[in-house]
Formats: C-alpha cells, structure tokens, sequence
C-alpha cells in the first residue's frame, strides 16, 4: 500500500489540500501534487488497465514518458481522454476516471485476454486478416473491438479556447533543467535574445532530488538563484508549463503552453501553442530512465527507480514499506537512499553487475542494506500488485534463489537521453558503447538552410550523466549558440563561468536486456517492454524469427512503441532484444524515426484560433447582410458565400430557382455578381499583352465597347473566360469568373514578372473596389431609366457597350453584357455605395416584379442560351475547340498563350468529345456527370462511354430537362437518339441537340 | 503581473486608399510622387508619414497612399499630373480595403497571435511596413505610434478580421512577453 509520509515532499503545500475525485470516489491530495502522487498518496497504486490483455497497471514514472496511468479527465464539454497522471497538475475539483476495463477498474472481465495471450502473439492481426478470413468479421473483430482501445472520445463541442503565438528569438533552450539554466546563463551573457521553456511547472529538473553540489550550494538554491539571474535579464523569456512539441526546418520549432490545465479559468485560453522562429535550438532535455526486463515487471508496484524517489522527495510519497531496488547501474542507489532517507526499508538491492563498488552503493551498503551483486529478479510476486520478487542469478536461467517480500521494486536499466528533438529535423544519433545509450551526434546535426548546425544538445540530453560533466556541457553548448547566431564577441571576452560542482562518482553500467539473460520462453512471455501496447520480449524475439529484420518492420508488426506514448520507455530495450534476437549489435539495428510531437498536444491547440465562425474566413459581398436576411441558401464558391437562390417562406429550393428564372426572364431579375474578377490591366503595351493572353484579338478592341474572351493556359487547356472592356488607350478592365480572379491576376503577374518582363504593364485587382449588379431581363432598361442620370437606350448603350455616368446620384460603370440572354446591364459602383445602390433598385424596380436571383437560376439562364461555365463544361482537360468556340480563337495572331499546344495531334483529334445539347426523350433530367453509352465494354470490363453530361437543369423556362454534354463527334449526329447511363440506375434516351436551348436568334437581348 | 492585458480595436473610417505602381527606384518617379503627395517614396518596408498622410512601400513598383477620403480626387488628378507620360498606374482602392487600429496595453501580443511577422519592439516600430497574413487573409501592418498597430485587410474579409481580432483581444490572453 502506497502512503503519504509525516513530512517531507518538497513540491507539496500541506496547507493547502485539494479534493479531487477519481472513479467518483472523493480523495485528497495537496497543491503541488500531480494525478498519480495525489493517487499514490490516497493509497491507489491500481490506475488502469493494459490495451490488449486489460492487465492492472499501476503508475511507472513521474514524468512525461507514462505509459500507464492514462486518466480521461473532465466530462461533457471539457472530457478529454488519455491524459498522463504524471504529468496532470492536481487542481481542486479535478475529475478523473481510469480507462480501458469493464465492469469496473478493480474487476475487469477483458482480463481473460491475458490468459489468452499465448493466442493473440505479435503479428495476431497480420496473420488472421489472411487467414482464415470469415474468423475476422465474426469473431476477432467484434472481440477486439470490444477489448481494445483506451479512452473515449468527447460526445460534446469543447468549451474551452485556445490560441497560437507567433515568437523569434535568437536563441530556445528546450528543458528548464540545470543544463537548460545553465545555458540559458551562458548564452544570455553574450546578449543574445533567449527563450528557455520548461514542460513542467518546476525548474530545475532532477537535480534537487539527485543531489550534490553546484557552486557550492544545493541544486535548489543554485537553481533559485540561477532564475532571479534569468528574470532580471532584459534578454531572456522564461516559460514554464511549456513543452517543446516539435523542432522544424528553418528554426521553426513549436511549444505547447498549458495555461490553465492546472487552474481553470473560464476567462483565459487552456492552452498556447507557440510557433517560434529560432537561430539556434538547445535541446536541454534531460534523459528518461529504463525500465528492466524481467518477469511480471508490469505488475502495479513496480516502478523506475527515479519514479520512486521523486514521488518519495517531491510529494512525501512511500510507495510501500519495503522497497526492493534492482538495478545495473549505480544511480539507482540513490533511489534506495532517498526511501532509507525518508525512513522507509529497503529489504535488498539487486544489482545484476559483478560488484558494485562505487561511493553510491557503498553508502547504501554503509546503511546496511544487503546488495546483491550478480542477481537479478527471476520474476515478481502478487496479482494485481507486487507482493514479493525472487530472486535469481543473472547469468543463469532464473532458478529461485530467495523470495523477498516487498510492496515496491524500483527498477532501473539505465538512462536514455530524449533525443527527440534533435532527430525531429534530421539529427543523427551514435550509440554509446559505455553508457549504452543513443546519443546526438555532433558531427550530423540537423541543418538550416546555410547548411549549418542549428540544433545543439545540451547536458543529459548530449548523452552524459555525472553532475559536473552536464555544468560544463551545457556552458559550452550555450556559448556556442550564441556563436552562432553571432553574438560572440561578448561571448569570448567574458564567458559564462562554469560553477564547482560536486556529485559522487558513478561506476560503469553493465548491459542487462533480458533478466536473467538466460530466462525461458514463459519468462520471456512475461517481461513487458512496451506496457501501454501490451508488447513482450517474447513478440519481439518472435518477429525476429519471422524475417523482421527492420527495426521500424518490427515496430508496425508487434505494435512496439506505437501507443501514445511512442515507446519513451520501451524503444531502446525492444531494439536491445531485437538485436539480441538477430545477433546483431544495437547500432546496426537503429531506431525507429523520432516525429513530432513530443507528446500528444491538444487538437484545440492545433486548430488554435480557427474554429466556429473563424474556422476559415469567408468572403462577403457588399450585398452580404441584406442577401442574408432575405432568404439567401448560401453556397460555396471559393472563399465566397453566394447565394443558390433566395428562398420565401414555404419554398423548395427548385420551387425558388423556378420563380427567379421565370421572373428574370418575363420581367426583371437582380444578380448580386460582385464576386466577379476585376483586374485593370494598365499601360502602353496592355494591348500586346492581353493579345496574348486570350485566345482573341483584344488589342482591336475600341474604348467604350466589350468583348468576350478566353484563356488558356500553356497547354492549351481553357482556363478562365470573361468579358473585357476597353476604357482607354492604355486601359483595359479584365472580368474573370469568381474563382479565377485571384488566380488570373497571378497569371498575369507571373508572366510580366518573369517572362515579359518587357512589357509596360500594371495589372491592378480591383475585385473589391467594386459592387457589380446585375439588371436583367424585358424591364431591364425600364428600372435604369427610373433611377435616373444616365442614357441607357439602345443606341447611346449599344450591345457589348459601357459607359461612365451616374445612376440615382451615385457613380457608376455600365457595362451592357449578357449571360442570360436577356436585355442586361451590368453596374459596378465603389462598394461602399453597393448596398444602397441594390436597395434603391430593389425599391424602384418592385412595381415591375424584380426579383433578386441566386447562382442556380444564373446557371439555368445561360444553360438554356448553351453559354459554357467554367468548371462545369472545363475541367482542365478541355480546349476552347471541343466547347466549339473556334470563332473565339484568332487565327491572325501570331501566337497566344496555349496556341502550340492546341496544334497538338491529340488536341488536333476529330475524336475529341465536342459540345452538344441533349434532351432527353421523356423530358427528364439527367444525372449531373453521368456518360453517353457506347457498344461493347472496353479492355476493363467496362461499358464503353462515348461521353458525358457536363450541365444538367430542368429548365423552368422550356418545362423540360436539359443538358449540355461532351460527344464523341457529336456536333455531326444532331438529332441522333444516344443512350445515357443513370449512374447504376438504368439508361434514358436523349437526342442531340443544338446547345442553344432558348431564342436561338438572340432577339431577347438585341432590343 | 498587474499589467492589463485590454488591447482596443477599432475600423479606421474615412480612409482614402490609392494604390500606386511605378518604378519607385526610378528619380523622376519618386520626384513626381513627392512633389503630387508631399511625401518621400518609402525604402523598402518603410511607411513615410506627414500629417494624416503616408505612404507605404508594398513591392520594388507598387505604394500605397493613404489621405483622407476627400483628398482622393484631387490627389489622383495631381498624381496625374506630376508624373505625365511616365509608366505609372494611380487607382482609387478605398472601397476595396478596411483599416482597423489595434491600441493598448497588449496591442502587439494581440497581433502576434495571428500574424508570423515579428512584432517585438524592437522588431518592429513606427516607421515599419510589413505585409504578412493575419491567421488565414492577407494583412499588412504598420505603427502611427508607438502605442498603435494598425492593419489592413481586404473588405470581403472584413468580418473574419473583426472576429479574429476579437478573439485575440479576448481578456485573460496575455503574455506579457515584448519588453515595452
């Protein structure tokens, strides 16, 4: 059983306790304590149950790296699952429920998996997904679904907020360690801007537990002092509760800021998400310690060494009474130390070396404490905790020695430094041979893009221990970030002093992977190396004798470090077993790749500011607030909200689009279009270059009149269409389609930029300077007479005409043009007067019925006059030719943009689907893509298509559907019946017809 | 850990836009521009100011003028005149654009929430052009004052700017980070 102590606990305010609930049950804990210390402390070792055999799991770590006690915190709309107790800041109020078991955390019917387990081996899934394969949909899948999986998704919209923030600094120190302070001092001194962050809500790392000295003075006082220093500093910002998630090209790195994780508070944002641009990065990010593999090391009790003795130093935690400490190293002593220091027993200490001779283990050995060198754990007692280990020879097979009775062992297999940072953006590790470790390597560091390092480790992180070693370390590492980023002159002549340090001296450690080395099979199946994901020596050495002989193979075929926990604790013992089972050494088998994050970030400060109403920004039109409120169906075009039709009360969308069409087309009908791409095309040689632009002649074009143009892109395909208008000499006013106005004006850009760089040209988007409002229909002429101020007959505005001038006082552009067919003026007015333009032509044209239409009765009208839209009868295969638009595309022109390619042969094919009208025989509508049948199927098995329905509407005009479509020589076989497919639902007959539906003669609009 | 984190938002109304394209390392452009507007064209990422007036580098051919709305007019006309046959392009963009000023104690963290630019003090100041993004649109940002960022976006984003502006000004955010 698991206590808190009569005192100690240097984190801990026991002034100030904290109720929390875990389970429901209501518990106690103190500020200062984390989830699992809280938990430790109220007597719950027992914190969850394993992924695949639902094993009880209890806490293993203090820190980052936990892999067991994984809590869904909250409910409702602040429930977020698959938090670490470890790393979880005990607040007042806090909810937590363990995961993963059914009925309940102490009685979980999934346990039976584990008696299973011999059934479900590595590769389980791989194998039975091959065979036999009607086992998977009625047995393993419902099973596993059942069993698996940690904890549940949020039901509710999250009710928190979060945020990102942009920061440059010269110079990030990840990790507010002693190293991290301590190049933090160092860099700091040359003037350099520095940033040190720190995950957790405390500096100073490890050190004020480890001990020794450092100038002098314990590590918490040199820490203490080491911060006044850092905050006095104009140079530096200091950041706690700030994880570096990820590092990047080009100095980017991210860290992930809990703000309110440990206090809630509705007002602030939960968390930050800092997006930094650094010169150089420290990555002063400690090491983790690993686990030791024997058998039954998951049983909940057993903890890493360094666990216990920060939960018993930090928190004033005993895990038990007896703590039984086994160890291939000499820093585990400390641990045995620490708990003797608290008053705790320490029955044993089982170090699988030969001897242990250091000042560590002599100590320890000075308290009285029996050491036994050359043993090991031949495995653990207890069922759902540790009640007792026995013990064994190292070099042998795992024969009983003697059975310790115990209530904790702490473990302890040796140090890996976190190297994830430094191998996010392409550091390259070297294994250490002495301290058996991955280590950054120096000489390959990731590169900026001068080619240079800009990455550099720092302390434990570097791949060094001893107290000293680590001052040093971290003196020279931030001196050196600032040489690089420039600072050094201050640096070389007043360089940062490296305090005295005093630590005892730590032996070598031996290599332990198995424990004993010679343990059997049924041992093997019972020493974990990954716990979260429930992977065993014997899964990997399995996988070893099926052919994996890549150590990421490996890792996706047993599942090894692919929780979410990414393998912190498991990686380096699963690869040591991996080797061991291929006789190859540990580096030639290498790691799997290090990816950000670091640990899992919330999605929500991910996605930052970018939810709601600002999940993306949409465009509005001057027009924005009345189509709103009159009845807008909103759609999609771009970043545009358009209105699809506007609906009364009461209205189908069809019954709206009806109305609009038949209004538009008997009265008058009112078209938002200010969404039009309007690009001013300006300057001496604007002609030349809008000649090869479009595939038509527009340098001919006179000031006052328009022409319809198109564009093609280099090989040939019809990219954007619109109407140009000549304004002056040098002046043309370039109309694009909604979606390609920012596009062609980078079109028009890039090629005066970097190919006719010789042209006097100047293209201007004016998209945004105008509200463009469209008049159509038999009234037309009526609505702009009654507004007043300008001369809008036939002859002073002729057809494909503009003209400056003002209506109802305001001032506006003209431009007689049409896309339905009808009497049409199109008005640009400055789009600060849009709005009250569109209410005084609402107001003047009511007595004449006008009706405001959306983008579908637009697309009716102009189906029904067969006018092409792009992205309907374009898909970016297709050429002005096969839209029969040869009269749109100049033959006198020497060249134009897309000419060339147009000669190809295959752009050159009788062959190539042409334009066509269909009507279907029983008026119907066509599905929208669906094809034009052939004879016989193709080499696929397929039915052969002889094309396909580009636009599809039912015509309220015309009472009847219709459609244009694409048709293998179809502009030859006019009134020829094809068959078309129903998408699966059959076929229906339709004739070939002339795409031009409606007033073929254009008298409509020629009035 | 007193200081207010209350930055104030606030559209800029009646403000004239004219965008300018020419050759702005050219003499006789620069000269005709300084004679028609009374101020110097702007080094690269540099705004010059006079009175409510300034202008603001955008790109090696392209300024921006900022006047008063009813100073649009004659400004294009004495734009006109001043740079005569030369290879310029002078348009009126006042509708096309909105201008918001973002003022008080934690204007720069607010902005630096949504924009990759720089905005410690001393990254960025008065005198300073920077065009950038804000979150997901275009913006560009300057300084009148030490105390004030003011930005501009387009029109049809407007209301995404508001919203993105509000959030970030929101209570409870601050950083407390810039040195100012």
């Amino acid at each position: 059983m698991s206590t808190r102590l009569a005192k100690g606990g240097r984190l801990i305010d026991r002034t100030a306790p904290l109720e929390f609930s875990f389970n429901g049950k209501r518990l106690r804990g103190y500020k200062g304590d984390t989830l699992a210390s809280a938990l430790l402390g109220s007597g719950q070792i027992l914190m969850g149950r394993s992924f695949k055999y639902h094993r009880p799991r209890g806490v293993v770590a203090s820190g980052a790296e936990e892999p067991n006690a994984l809590m869904t915190l909250g409910k409702g709309a602040t429930l977020e699952p698959n938090q670490r107790a470890t790393t979880t800041e005990l607040y007042e109020g806090l909810e937590a429920r363990s995961q993963n078991h059914w009925p309940s955390l102490e009685f979980d019917v999934g346990a039976i998996n584990s008696k299973l387990s011999k059934y479900l081996p590595a590769g389980f899934y791989y194998k039975t997904f091959i065979h036999p394969r009607p086992l998977w949909k009625h047995l393993f899948e419902p099973v596993i679904r059942r069993s698996a999986g940690l904890g549940p998704a949020p039901t509710e919209r999250d009710v928190d907020r979060y945020e990102h923030f942009y920061w440059h600094t010269d110079i990030l120190i990840v990790g507010g360690g002693v190293a991290g302070l301590q190049a933090a001092l160092s860099a700091a001194a040359t003037g350099a801007q520095v940033t040190l962050i720190e995950q957790t809500a405390h500096w100073g790392g490890r050190a004020p537990v480890d001990g020794g000295t450092i100038g002098g003075q314990s590590p918490a006082a040199w820490i203490t002092g080491a911060l006044e220093t850092l905050r006095s500093a104009r140079n530096v910002t200091l950041r706690s509760r700030t994880m570096g998630a990820g590092v990047y090209d080009h100095g980017y790195a991210l860290a992930y800021e809990r703000i309110t994780d440990h206090a809630p508070d509705p007002e602030a944002p939960r968390h930050r998400l800092w997006r930094i641009r650094a010169k150089q990065i420290v990555t002063a990010t400690g090491a983790i310690e690993r686990p030791l593999s024997f058998a039954g090391n998951d049983l909940p009790g057993v903890m890493l060494a360094s666990a216990v003795r920060d939960y018993a130093v930090n928190q004033g935690i005993s895990p038990g009474d007896r703590t039984v400490v086994v160890t291939n190293n000499d820093d585990a002593y400390r641990t045995a130390l620490a708990l003797l220091e608290a008053g705790l027993s320490v029955p044993a200490v089982l170090d699988a070396r030969d001897a242990a001779t250091g000042p560590l283990p002599e100590a320890v050995r000075a308290r009285g404490v029996p050491i036994h060198c050359g043993t090991g754990i031949a495995t653990t007692l207890g069922k759902s905790r540790v009640t007792g280990v026995t013990t064994c020879l190292q070099v042998g097979e795992g024969a009983a020695l003697e059975t310790i009775h115990c209530d904790c062992v702490a473990m302890s297999g040796g140090w890996s430094p976190v190297v994830h940072l430094w191998s996010h953006c392409g550091g390259k590790l070297s294994w250490d041979t002495e301290r058996l470790c991955f280590k950054p390597d120096p000489a390959k560091a990731p590169t900026g893009a001068d080619g240079l390092p800009f990455v550099l480790p720092a302390g434990a992180a570097s791949g060094i221990s001893h107290l000293a070693a680590v001052l040093t370390d971290a003196t020279e590492a931030g001196a050196l970030a600032a040489r690089r980023v420039g600072t050094e002159d201050m640096s070389s002549a007043h360089p940062h002093p490296v305090p005295d340090v005093s630590a005892p001296q730590e032996s070598a450690i031996a290599p332990v992977w198995l424990m004993p080395q010679g343990a059997s099979i049924e041992k093997r199946g019972k020493m974990w190396l990954d716990y979260q994901n429930d992977v065993k020596v014997s899964d990997v050495q399995l996988a070893a004798r099926e052919g994996f002989e890549s150590v990421e193979h490996t890792k996706r075929y047993t599942t090894l470090g692919m929780a979410t926990d990414q393998g912190k604790l498991s990686n380096i013992n699963g690869l040591a077993v991996l080797a061991g089972a291929l006789d190859a050494d540990i580096p030639d088998v290498g790691t799997t790749t290090f990816r950000p994050p670091y640990t899992p970030i919330s999605i929500g400060a991910i996605a930052g500011e970018a939810r709601a109403e600002i999940f993306q920004p949409l465009r509005h039109t001057p027009m924005h607030a009345w189509n709103d409120a009159n009845g807008a169906d909103w759609e999609p075009v771009g970043q545009w909200r358009r209105p699809y039709c506007y609906l009364q009360p009461g209205e189908t969308q069809d019954e709206a689009v009806a109305r609009e069409v038949l209004a538009t087309r008997n009265a008058v009908g009112l078209l938002d279009a200010s969404t039009l791409g309007k690009l001013l095309v300006r300057g001496p040689d604007a002609g030349v270059f809008l000649d090869r632009l479009y595939t038509n002649m527009m340098s001919s074009l006179k000031p006052g009149r328009c022409r319809y143009g198109l564009m093609c892109n280099d090989n040939g395909f019809l990219m954007d269409d619109g109407v140009v208008a000549r304004i002056d000499a040098q002046s043309f006013l370039c109309h694009t389609t909604t979606g390609g106005a920012d596009h062609i004006h980078q079109h028009m850009e890039e090629w005066l930029q970097t190919e006719w760089w010789d042209l006097k040209v100047h293209v201007v988007n004016l998209t945004e300077q105008f509200a463009q409002i469209a008049v159509v229909g038999p009234q037309a002429r009526q609505v702009l007479s009654a507004l007043g101020g300008l001369d809008v007959s036939a002859e002073a505005l002729p057809f494909m005409g503009w003209v400056d001038g003002t209506l109802a006082g305001h001032p506006v552009r003209v431009y007689r043009i049409s896309f339905s067919g009808e009497l049409s003026y199109e008005i640009a007015v400055p789009a600060d007067q849009g709005r009250t333009l569109w209410d005084k032509i609402l107001e003047i044209g009511a007595p004449l019925g006008i009706t405001p239409y959306g983008t579908e009765a637009l697309h009716v009208l102009r189906a029904e006059k067969g006018f092409i839209m792009i992205g309907d009868e374009t898909d970016g295969t297709v050429i002005p030719q096969d839209l029969g638009l040869d009269w749109a595309i100049s033959k006198k022109k020497e060249d134009f943009l897309g000419k060339r390619a147009q000669s190809r042969s295959h752009m050159a094919d009788p062959n190539r689907w042409k334009l066509v009208g269909l009507e279907t025989l029983d008026a119907s509508v066509l599905p929208d893509g669906a094809y034009v049948l052939g004879e016989g199927e193709n080499a696929n098995g397929q039915r052969v298509t002889i094309g396909r329905v580009t636009s599809t509407y039912r015509s309220p005009t015309l009472k009847r559907g219709i459609a244009m479509g694409l048709v293998l020589h179809g502009p030859d076989r006019m009134g020829e019946i094809v068959e078309i497919g129903l998408l699966g639902q059959g076929q229906v007959k339709a004739r070939i017809v002339d795409p031009v539906f409606y007033d073929k003669a254009g008298e409509k609009q020629n009035v | 850990m007193s200081e207010a984190y209350e930055p104030h938002v606030a559209e800029v109304t009646g403000q004239g836009m004219l965008t300018l394209r020419a050759d702005l390392s050219a003499p006789e452009i620069t000269a005709a521009i300084q004679s028609a507007t009374g101020l110097a064209v702007p080094q690269p990422r540099q705004i010059t100011s006079d009175a409510d007036r300034s202008l603001a580098w955008m790109s090696s051919d392209e300024a921006m003028l900022f006047c008063p709305r009813a100073e649009i007019a004659s400004l294009l006309v004495a734009l006109s005149d001043a740079l005569g046959e030369a290879f310029a392009t002078c348009v009126d963009v006042s509708d096309a654009r909105r201008v918001y000023e973002i003022s008080g104690p934690g204007a720069r963290e607010c902005i630096a929430k949504l924009t990759p630019a720089p905005m410690a003090p001393e990254r960025f100041g008065p005198g300073e052009m920077r065009r950038t993004r804000l979150a997901q649109v275009a913006t560009a940002l300057w300084m009148p004052a030490p105390d004030q960022v003011r930005l501009m976006c387009f029109r049809s984003v407007a209301q995404y700017v508001e919203d993105l502006l509000a959030v970030s000004a929101k209570p409870g955010g601050a950083l407390r980070v810039f040195a100012d």
